[in-house]
């Protein structure tokens, strides 16, 4: 057996996080391998050894049976290892050639002309579509991606990685890619996709290998696989956690979802015909592979979401069950102000919603600022609120004006959280409030969350973690594709069911129970 | 007719001196830094070129004229380029603020200017080099004669402004049909893209700020060397020509070769003034003239509004104009 690439004993860690352990894995020529796994399973890192942009901690590499040190992307050219990034790295104002041409080696003469009909060569041999004189910002995503594709390949690549590349297209631009990637498969070329995508793996791919939390668990050839015997190898056995979860009491109807559908900027539906409803009192969990509609659902009932026509979000103010509000269409702030409340924790944590170089006191007061005899706003309120969601959410901070930027990400999450919880919502939605935070102060949130539920406030919790999710919350909606795929209990339901629903559409969508 | 040709023997030179602001600062920009210091710039480059040819004539016991010539420029784009310096290395390797730095540049190159030039004024209120203005105003021989009108409005130009239209024409070429003008227009537009390409980002700021700095100071070199006479003097008159040749970027939507056609549209507009009210036989009060000056700073705000509505991508400004780039952690 030839192998193009092969990972032995591969081990990179970020900080304390382990991103990959032991990992080792083989790349035959002329294969479509995928790289399954759930979100931070350490796929796109593994991948990213190969390509350059990370070198390993331990663990060797070789490269057509020869061992190799790949430090920087240009490394990785010269071995013909290309990568396609999700996020194209492409000049906007410049012609496709223009971006092929840029970064040569300098040993290859600038001619323009010549480098154009190399360009229309690779093009016509594995059949890309490709207008080479057009600028970058006049193309859609699956132009650009295939840019990406063609500019690797013109340098030489052998074995081309793919990151989640269906992640942005249409289904009939799939196709064209899988065509394209089938050809490059005839010439020999090894080709990995990162991807999470169940039946895209079935369709495409020869051979399967999945991550698990940073591990290496196997690899499948694909006429042997199925989605169940996927799905069971990459979510693995459900791990019991303890996470304190009282039972519902007095459940009320606080929002009412129906048809909700919201196009992103390139016109492509993010939210498909959405419609579930939230209750007082319970947590609705919000479960779905990243990018699949999370934040879009949870920023379209907070106001921040421009939606389709048709779209309804009812929400059903605390003594006024009986006449609905209606959310769309409303500013955020007036949602705010009816009770309905986001706390989202961004990849950079202090993206959205803190002021970095403002102390406690300030964030606090970010939400009150019209509060007081105006023009001169209260300070006296958001300072109390400072003192007592450091002192009950034990934020460690040397006092309560230290810049929250200067704080640890829990720390800056605890103030996120507290500074919502503490405004007394009827609806609280979170997004990965514990992403980057440590088991300890993981649990002080789910427990913080579940005395919400207590009060009667409904919760809308998005998470990453499936156990957390079917140990915390009492239903679970489940995403995919930016549809409902399905709602499940929390207490019966299993990992392989939510996992299932996860990369799996059902056919004709979800039924609301 | 005799009023026309007045105009534009008035407002070529003028053009050329914010013809060669500007074109440095088309070269900066396109690498992505915003340097406000385009006027302090010029005045350490006219000051520069002076006070070498001042003290060349001065002490050489034979002064010549081409001598005078070579180290006027040679000082003036050395002492620009040390202007650029300061700013690269403030803002690309400690990344400082580029419109606060490039506005304090402007001060400083101000005051470098003013301070060294009261030793060569020594109390008087102005002082001139007369023989680097002969060799910098020098006609050309034969086309500034022969052709009537054709020389008088054409030909009759020291040869900074000549240079000055090649130096565009090449800037063109090089940023458009070279390795080198892709890479930088790629540094301007988006560094993260150009690094991960192999391009070395911090270089090519540098030297792209540095060499534009070059080039505007040639702008205050001819202007006091050729425009005003071989004179220097204590008028703050260097620094709204600076600020003019950024407009000018503006107007030129960051193309070189758009900047030849419009400083002198801007040289018109500016000398408007002095010629209009003549050529329609009327006479404005002195407040109206001020006024009139005014016009190329207007034309400059409408053009960008033109630009901001259309929309068209080629003619914004580079993408990260103004921004510091900073590697992503690897």
């Amino acid at each position: 057996m030839e192998y193009a690439v092969q990972l032995k004993n591969v081990t990179k860690t970020f900080g304390k996080v382990v991103a990959n352990k032991d990992v080792s894995l083989d790349i035959r020529k002329g294969e479509i391998l995928s790289l399954l796994g759930e979100n931070g399973s350490g796929k796109t890192t593994l991948m990213n050894m190969i390509a350059g942009i990370y070198y390993p901690d331990e663990g060797e590499i070789f490269v057509n049976g020869a061992p190799v040190e790949i430090r920087s992307p240009k490394d990785a050219y010269n071995l013909g290892i290309g990568m396609i990034h999700q996020h194209f790295k492409l000049i906007d104002v410049f012609t496709a050639v223009e971006n092929i041409a840029l970064g040569l080696e300098k040993s290859e003469k600038f001619d323009m002309k010549a480098i154009q009909a190399k360009t229309q060569e690779i093009c016509d041999r594995y059949h890309f579509d490709l207008n080479l004189s057009q600028k970058v910002y006049e193309m859609s995503v699956s132009q650009k991606q295939t840019l990406e594709i063609v500019k690797v390949l013109y340098r030489g690549a052998d074995i081309l990685i793919l990151d989640e590349p269906t992640a942005v297209l249409t289904p009939q631009e799939t196709e064209r890619l899988f065509e394209v990637i089938r050809n490059m498969k005839n010439d020999n070329k090894s080709v990995i996709i990162i991807t999470h995508k169940l039946h895209e793996v079935l369709e495409i791919s020869d051979r399967v290998a999945i991550l698990r939390k940073g591990e290496y668990i196997g690899a499948v050839d694909t006429k042997d696989a199925t989605e169940n015997s996927l799905t069971e190898m990459m979510v693995g056995k459900k791990v019991e956690l303890n996470i304190q979860r009282s039972e519902p009491e007095n459940t009320v109807k606080r929002l009412s979802i129906s048809n909700l559908t919201v196009y992103n900027k390139e016109k492509v539906k993010v939210l498909d015909d959405i419609s579930f409803d939230a209750y007082g009192g319970e947590i609705l969990g919000i479960a779905g592979i990243s990018g699949n509609g999370q934040k879009e659902l949870l920023e379209a009932i907070a106001g921040l979401q421009v939606t389709a026509e048709g779209s309804s979000i009812r929400f059903y103010e605390r003594g006024k069950e009986s006449s609905p509000m209606e959310l769309v269409g409303r500013t955020p702030k007036k949602i705010r102000d009816a009770g309905i409340h986001l706390a989202f924790v961004p990849e950079d944590r202090l993206g959205m919603g803190l002021v970095g170089s403002m102390g406690m006191t300030g964030n606090m007061l970010l939400k009150s600022y019209g509060r007081g005899r105006l023009p001169i706003t209260d300070t006296k309120g958001p300072k109390q609120l400072a003192e007592r969601v450091k002192k009950e959410l034990e934020v460690v901070t040397p006092s309560i004006n230290t810049p929250v930027s200067r704080l640890s990400g829990g720390n800056v999450q605890k103030v996120l959280v507290g500074r919502e919880i503490a405004e007394e919502p009827t609806v609280l939605m979170t997004a990965y409030a514990v992403r980057g935070l440590d088991i300890n102060t993981s649990y002080t949130i789910y427990n913080l969350l579940d005395e919400e539920k207590k009060k009667g406030v409904a919760v809308i919790y998005v998470g990453e973690d499936l156990d957390v999710l079917i140990d915390l919350c009492d239903r679970i909606l489940v995403l995919c594709d930016g549809k409902a795929n399905g709602i499940v209990e929390g207490r019966r339901t299993t990992k392989e069911e939510v996992g299932l629903l996860m990369t799996n559409l059902k056919k004709g969508g979800a039924e609301n129970e | 007719m005799s009023n026309l040709i007045a105009w534009i023997i008035r407002a070529i030179p003028f053009g050329t001196i914010i013809m060669f602001g500007s074109m440095g600062e088309i070269v900066t920009e396109k690498s992505g830094n915003l340097n406000l210091g385009v006027p302090g710039i010029m005045y350490l480059g006219g000051f520069a070129g002076f006070a070498s040819s001042y003290y060349y004539e001065k002490l050489s016991p034979d002064p010549k004229g081409w001598i005078c010539v070579i180290i006027a420029l040679s000082a003036a784009i050395l002492a620009s380029m040390f202007g650029g310096l300061i700013f690269s290395f403030l803002t690309i390797t400690l990344r400082a603020n580029q419109n606060v730095t490039g506005l304090a540049l402007t001060t400083f190159g101000q005051g470098v200017a003013n301070f060294f030039g009261v030793f060569i004024l020594n109390g008087s209120s102005y002082s001139a080099a007369p023989l680097a203005n002969a060799a910098f105003a020098k006609k050309m021989p034969f086309l500034s004669s022969k052709f009537g009108v054709i020389s008088k409005t054409v030909f009759s130009y020291g040869f900074l402004v000549y240079v000055a239209i090649i130096l565009a024409v090449v800037l063109h070429y090089v940023l458009n049909k070279t390795r080198v003008g892709l890479n930088l227009r790629a540094v301007g537009e988006n560094p993260g893209t150009a690094d991960a390409a192999g391009i070395n980002v911090t270089k090519y700021k540098y030297l792209a700020t540095c060499l534009g700095a070059g080039i505007s100071g040639i702008g205050g070199l001819y202007y006091v060397l050729d425009y005003n006479q071989g004179i220097w003097a204590t008028t703050g008159q260097i620094e709204a020509l600076g600020w003019l040749a950024v407009a000018l970027v503006i107007f030129t939507t960051w193309k070189p070769l758009n900047a030849i056609w419009g400083a002198y549209l801007f040289g018109m507009l500016y000398w408007l003034y002095q010629f209009l009210p003549s050529l329609l036989g009327i006479k404005v009060a002195s407040y109206v003239t001020d006024l009139i000056q005014m016009v190329p700073y207007v034309v400059t705000i409408i053009v960008l509004v033109v630009i901001s509505f259309r929309k068209k991508k080629e003619n914004q400004p580079p993408e990260s104009l103004g921004l510091s780039y900073f590697r992503e952690e690897r």
